[in-house]
């Protein structure tokens, strides 16, 4: 299956990576291939076989819902970009 | 005993002269820090050393290993080395892989995205190693976010193979595998998505064992595809490998994928002869797409397990043949839910310039992260995308059972499998930058493993042209330790897995 320039920009924006004109081909032509090799899948009788999602879905366990961390904000914080005051610092999205 | 013949020697050996005092923890670390030092610049098998930070982990075992000494000595009954539980690695270093969160450690999986990250906290398997008295030898490298199969994905450069520097390692715990096969470190941490631990110890002629889904916890392992990633380990032998699993293993309550098991260790059933087990083959796995010195190296290899009393099956995975179309929509769909969180707001790469908070995820994700990892961002955003999710995802998720099913199926005709790891030797850098496609295909009798969860190993048996040759072990959920077994006994009967490579510099022949 190949992709058109504009549904690599589509999924690009889908997927918040900002992309240069000079990456666009390439990126059309990779695609393309990876998909052309899902699209494989599509010759395969799976009528009645149910999807797995993960290969423990039966013993997935549930823990207490009790609060267990213990306040590190001030660790946490050293490793951001930007931070004031204990707030993490982005551009202005309420005008 | 010379320092060089014992720190090339096993882990348990290494485990028990640091218990008994023969040689000091500092000096073994230091012994593995100068070879770094002497053969990283062309090997590139870490991304982070810090020589002061591990000499004071080794100090600091030094100073446990002897009150643990002087209190036993004397004792008739003392046992010839530490505290079975707390401290069976006090003392031996351990290279991890770049992906495991170690606090004060950078923490980069491979890439830009996590240059500066020092993590602040340890992942689980960090906590086991440091529990059981291990030394953190440094950040071995790997493929940007666990994602490649030669790590030439890193952002921190390619890892060369220590049997030949043309030639990629593996990957993506290529930095772990080389790191061992080279002699720069006793044992190393690996993942394994689709083969990250496998393929590079076949390419790199060492021992690798994936474990079963669910045995190591994923707690501050930088996540890839979590229905798939599993943490595991490189060293020189199985019996080694058993040594780390039983520090690895564990439920954690911070993964709730981690299962609670009672499982007897994994040396268990060490020095139990073969004889009566049924070894599946899958004959689909020795087609035109096999290199036939690597297809025949497996078969010998097989003949000595039916020397030693296997009996050996003709199995069908006829559902494996689609294992990597589903595997390559079914690990982008899951990394691009989890790298959703590299979004240059609370860690990791902030780009310089941006007019607004889209722009400011934009750019600074378009810059942390290289080509490959974007590519598998797009195509898991495309197919989990409205219109085609079901004809991809849901798909791939079924194909998925089909390939569980198979082997479920086998297994009731097997005790386990065995066949190869890759269908090639280790390619040279930069053969497959033409295409992404062309490298996936090495992973074809790798990936089926993972999308069942269940155990692997890879193990050296012999070379094709020069380069060394993995024979796969397969086996049914939990049953790591028939693997081990297996794999020991053969190494009982060859050398392969003793053969090292020449020419490492500051590493003797």
């Amino acid at each position: 299956m190949s992709l058109s320039e504009d549904d690599v920009r589509r999924v690009a924006r889908l997927s918040r990576l900002a992309l240069s004109a000079g990456e666009l081909p390439r990126l059309q032509q990779d695609l393309s291939r990876i998909l052309d090799l899902a699209g494989q899948l599509q010759a395969i009788d799976t009528r009645g076989v149910a999807p797995m999602a993960h290969p423990g879905a039966e013993s997935v366990a549930l823990r207490p819902d009790v609060v267990t961390e213990s306040d590190r904000r001030a660790a946490y914080q050293a490793v951001a970009p930007q931070v004031q005051d204990g707030l993490y610092l982005v551009p202005k999205v309420i005008e | 005993m010379s320092l060089d013949s014992l720190i090339d020697g096993t882990l348990r050996g290494l485990a028990g002269a640091l218990a008994r005092r023969e040689v000091k923890a500092a000096e073994v670390a230091g012994a593995f820090l100068d070879r770094i030092a002497a053969a990283n610049p062309s090997l590139n098998c870490f991304i982070t050393v810090d020589r002061e930070r591990c000499l004071a982990e080794a100090a600091s075992a030094d100073r446990w290993l002897d009150a643990q000494h002087a209190r036993l000595v004397g004792h008739p009954a003392a046992p010839d080395g530490p505290d079975a539980v707390s401290g069976r690695l006090a003392g031996v270093p351990i290279a991890h892989k770049d992906i495991f969160c170690a606090e004060g450690w950078r923490t980069t999986a491979g890439s830009r995205m996590l240059e500066n990250f020092v993590a602040p906290y340890d992942a689980q398997v960090i906590t086991r190693f440091r529990d059981a008295g291990a030394v953190h030898l440094g950040r071995a490298n790997m493929d940007e976010f666990a994602m490649g199969s030669s790590n030439e994905n890193s952002y921190f450069g390619p890892v060369r193979n220590p049997w030949d520097q043309t030639r990629v390692p593996g990957g993506s715990s290529g930095g772990s595998a080389a790191a061992v096969a080279a002699g720069l470190a006793p044992a190393a941490t690996g993942t394994d998505t689709g083969g990250s631990i496998r393929q590079p110890a076949a390419w790199c002629g060492v021992s690798g064992l994936k474990p079963t889904y669910g045995r190591v916890s994923r707690y501050g392992m930088i996540a890839f595809a979590s229905s798939l990633d599993q943490a595991g380990a490189f060293a020189r032998c199985a019996d080694d490998l058993a040594l780390l699993l039983d520090v690895m293993a564990g439920h954690d309550v911070r993964d709730a994928t981690s299962v609670a098991r009672q499982d007897p260790g994994f040396a268990s059933l060490l020095g139990q002869p073969l004889r009566g087990l049924r070894v599946g083959v899958p004959r689909d796995w020795f087609g035109p797409g096999l290199a036939s010195g690597i297809g025949d190296a497996v078969q010998v290899a097989l003949a000595e397990l039916q020397r030693q009393g296997c009996t050996l099956v003709d199995i069908d995975l006829p559902a494996s043949a689609h294992a990597i179309p589903a595997y390559y929509v079914i690990a982008p769909a899951e990394a691009s839910s989890n790298l959703s969180r590299f979004d240059g707001v609370r860690f990791g790469h902030r780009a310089a310039d941006y007019r607004n908070l889209d722009e400011l995820y934009e750019r600074s994700r378009a810059e942390g992260f290289g080509p490959e990892v974007k590519r598998r961002i797009l195509i898991g955003s495309y197919v989990l995308s409205h219109g085609y999710y079901d004809a991809y995802y849901l798909q791939a998720q079924k194909v998925r059972r089909l390939i569980a099913e198979d082997f479920t199926r086998a297994f009731a005709q097997c005790d386990l499998i065995a066949g190869p790891v890759t269908p090639t030797s280790a390619f040279t850098l930069g053969a497959c930058n033409d295409d992404p496609v062309q490298m996936y295909l090495e992973d074809m009798y790798t990936i089926p493993v993972n999308l069942a969860g269940l155990p692997g190993m890879s193990v050296p048996a012999g070379f094709d042209q020069g380069l060394p040759v993995g024979l796969q072990l397969i086996g049914p959920w939990w049953q790591e330790a028939r693997l081990l077994q297996v794999a020991h006994a053969y190494q009982q009967h060859t050398d392969w897995h003793q053969f090292r490579p020449v020419g490492v510099p500051g590493v003797a022949a």
